[in-house]
């Protein structure tokens, strides 16, 4: 079961040593751009563990995002937390709260599913706008510089940031893939492919996909409040539905159920609104017709599509 | 000696609707015996492993495995119990390959060499050749065999096979038969079956459902004999055979 190992670590700590050079390489505007990009990588992790590993369509992941955002932003500007519980509080607020609503939602599965965590997400949303006093509703919150320092290095200068989400994404990535080729991760796939069938075998569908929910959730929270943190800045915006589609497509164009989709989906994304967007103001026609030729001719995405091809080990 | 009893069902019923599917039956497997179930379609055979297997809920009785109930326990409690089921209809991973679905059995069970473990349980079945194969591209005699090799990966105590030979051509029935015969006693056979030559030299009791209800239990010889077996259900056997 170890087959290819040599060829999987190479090709993702490769990817992971490339960008660190980046860092020495990019100018200003794209080194920003690539620090973001991988924040955002690790949110699509999270979400491609749920959805594209266990099968779990989640519609309401801008929750779990915003969950760790909040919990970093309102523990530095309420308590005045450093960066480092901050960046705690964040992922934990991201666990407990897919712990919560997978503990409700996983008793449906299929449309009811995606409806509930829909429905979860958007009572998250009102709530932080109800809630405006606390939480600055559509203004957001603006993070002190002291709660922006982790361990000495300033998350407001360039380069720092960009080490910062360099080290976020590495961790991350390596931990996918560790979960992938665990026992687990297999179990994963495993109800995915035939839930009925794992019964049968022995497995617990709603522990499995409660353990996966709370993996997702704590992706989605450090990555929110490492945005958080890394740009000074908690909106209500960030726990509308558009940050529960954008991981979906990030996830979809880039490769469901592999583990450099999330990545390669989130920054051809990024990079197609941004070149299309220097051209004409009709970007998003641009967008929607990249996507349509991506659905029709390469369903699983960039990397399913060269997994298909040419890369059956691709995990 | 007395067998032990391994598991024990009492007034076992389920309904669908104004169905009796299974109704009151009372059920003792023995210790490290070949039972076979035999009836009629829609006599209740499926719904009655369901219940032993924990797929379906019964709206009456019980049943104890070891003499501990477990009639209210999940299905996956009861796999790790040692109790393991193969489907009627072919239920297996189409899209992993054929190591892998076994290997989620194996793995289930506890392994230290997963990869030891899983080869062990291919060679079993003789599939050890098509590891690599997608499991959806096997002919459908290899699929119904991967079925019963994860099953058996599982090491359980009792093996629960729904028609494990429907669709099997001649040399994979002898096959499949001698595969049943080298498993007991450490395991215990209950299988759902249709093929009589299969039950006749298998089976060390037979138990006959019609409507839901036991019509009669015993050795293949006294099924063989019973009248009211011969009217209901192996009329058609016996003429042929």
């Amino acid at each position: 079961m170890t087959r290819h190992g040599l060829k999987i670590w190479a090709l993702h700590l490769g990817l992971i040593a490339v960008l660190l050079a980046l860092n020495w390489v990019l100018p200003a505007y794209h080194h920003t751009n690539l620090a973001r990009i991988m924040v955002f990588a690790v949110f699509a992790m999270g979400f491609n563990i749920a959805f594209g590993y266990t099968g779990l369509l989640s519609l309401g992941h801008a929750l779990l995002f915003a969950a760790g955002m909040y919990g970093a932003g309102l523990s530095a500007s309420l308590w005045a937390f450093p960066a480092l519980p901050a960046m705690i509080a964040g992922l934990l607020a991201g666990g407990g709260m897919a712990a919560v609503v997978g503990s409700l939602a996983l008793r449906t599965s299929g449309v009811a599913f995606m409806i509930v965590t829909l429905m979860f997400a958007q009572a998250g949303y009102l709530c932080v706008l109800y809630f405006g006093n606390v939480t600055g509703g559509d203004e957001g919150i603006v993070i002190g510089a002291q709660s922006r320092v982790l361990v000495g290095i300033n998350l407001s200068a360039d380069t720092p940031r960009f080490l910062f989400a360099w080290a976020l994404f590495g961790a991350a990535l390596v931990g996918n893939l560790a979960l992938m080729r665990a026992p687990f991760g297999r179990v994963m796939i495993a109800m995915r492919e035939n839930e009925d069938r794992s019964r049968m075998l022995g497995y617990d569908p709603y522990r499995t996909k409660l353990i996966v929910m709370v993996i997702s959730g704590l992706y989605a929270g450090i990555a929110g409040a490492a945005y958080g943190l890394m740009f000074g800045y908690v909106g209500a915006s960030f726990a509308a539905i558009q940050y529960s589609i954008l991981p979906m497509i990030w996830v979809l164009l880039g490769g469901a159920g592999v583990v450099l989709g999330p990545f390669v989906g989130a920054l051809f994304m990024f990079y197609l609104i941004d070149i299309s967007s220097s051209y004409t103001t009709a970007n998003l026609l641009v967008v929607g017709v990249a996507l349509l030729v991506l659905v029709l001719f390469a369903p699983r995405g960039l990397l399913g599509y060269a997994r298909d091809r040419w890369l059956p080990w691709l995990p | 000696m007395a067998a032990m009893t391994l598991l024990q069902a009492r007034g076992l019923t389920r309904h669908y609707g104004g169905l009796r599917a299974v109704d009151r039956v009372d059920f003792d497997l023995a210790a490290g015996e070949i039972h076979a179930l035999i009836g009629p379609n829609g006599a209740g055979k499926t719904t009655f492993v369901g219940l032993l297997s924990g797929r379906v809920q019964p709206d009456a009785g019980t049943i104890s495995f070891h003499g501990k109930d477990m009639t209210r326990l999940p299905p996956h409690v009861r796999v790790g119990m040692g109790i393991a089921y193969t489907f009627q209809i072919t239920s297996i991973y189409a899209r992993l390959s054929v190591l892998e679905n076994v290997a989620l059995a194996v793995q289930r069970r506890g392994t230290k060499d997963l990869h030891a473990g899983t080869v062990a349980a291919l060679h079993r079945v003789g599939l050890a050749g098509l590891a690599d194969q997608i499991a959806g591209t096997l002919a459908y005699g290899h699929q119904r065999l991967l079925e019963i090799a994860m099953g058996l990966a599982l090491q359980p105590q009792l093996l629960i096979l729904d028609e494990p030979t429907q669709g099997l051509a001649n040399a994979e029935i002898e096959a499949f038969k001698s595969l049943i015969q080298s498993l007991i006693p450490a395991t215990t056979i209950l299988l759902i079956e249709h093929n009589m030559d299969v039950v006749m030299d298998l089976a060390d009791r037979i138990t006959v459902l019609n409507f839901g209800t036991v019509l009669a239990q015993g050795t293949p010889a006294a099924i063989r004999g019973n009248a009211a077996v011969q009217n209901a259900y192996l009329g058609a056997y016996n003429a042929a055979g």
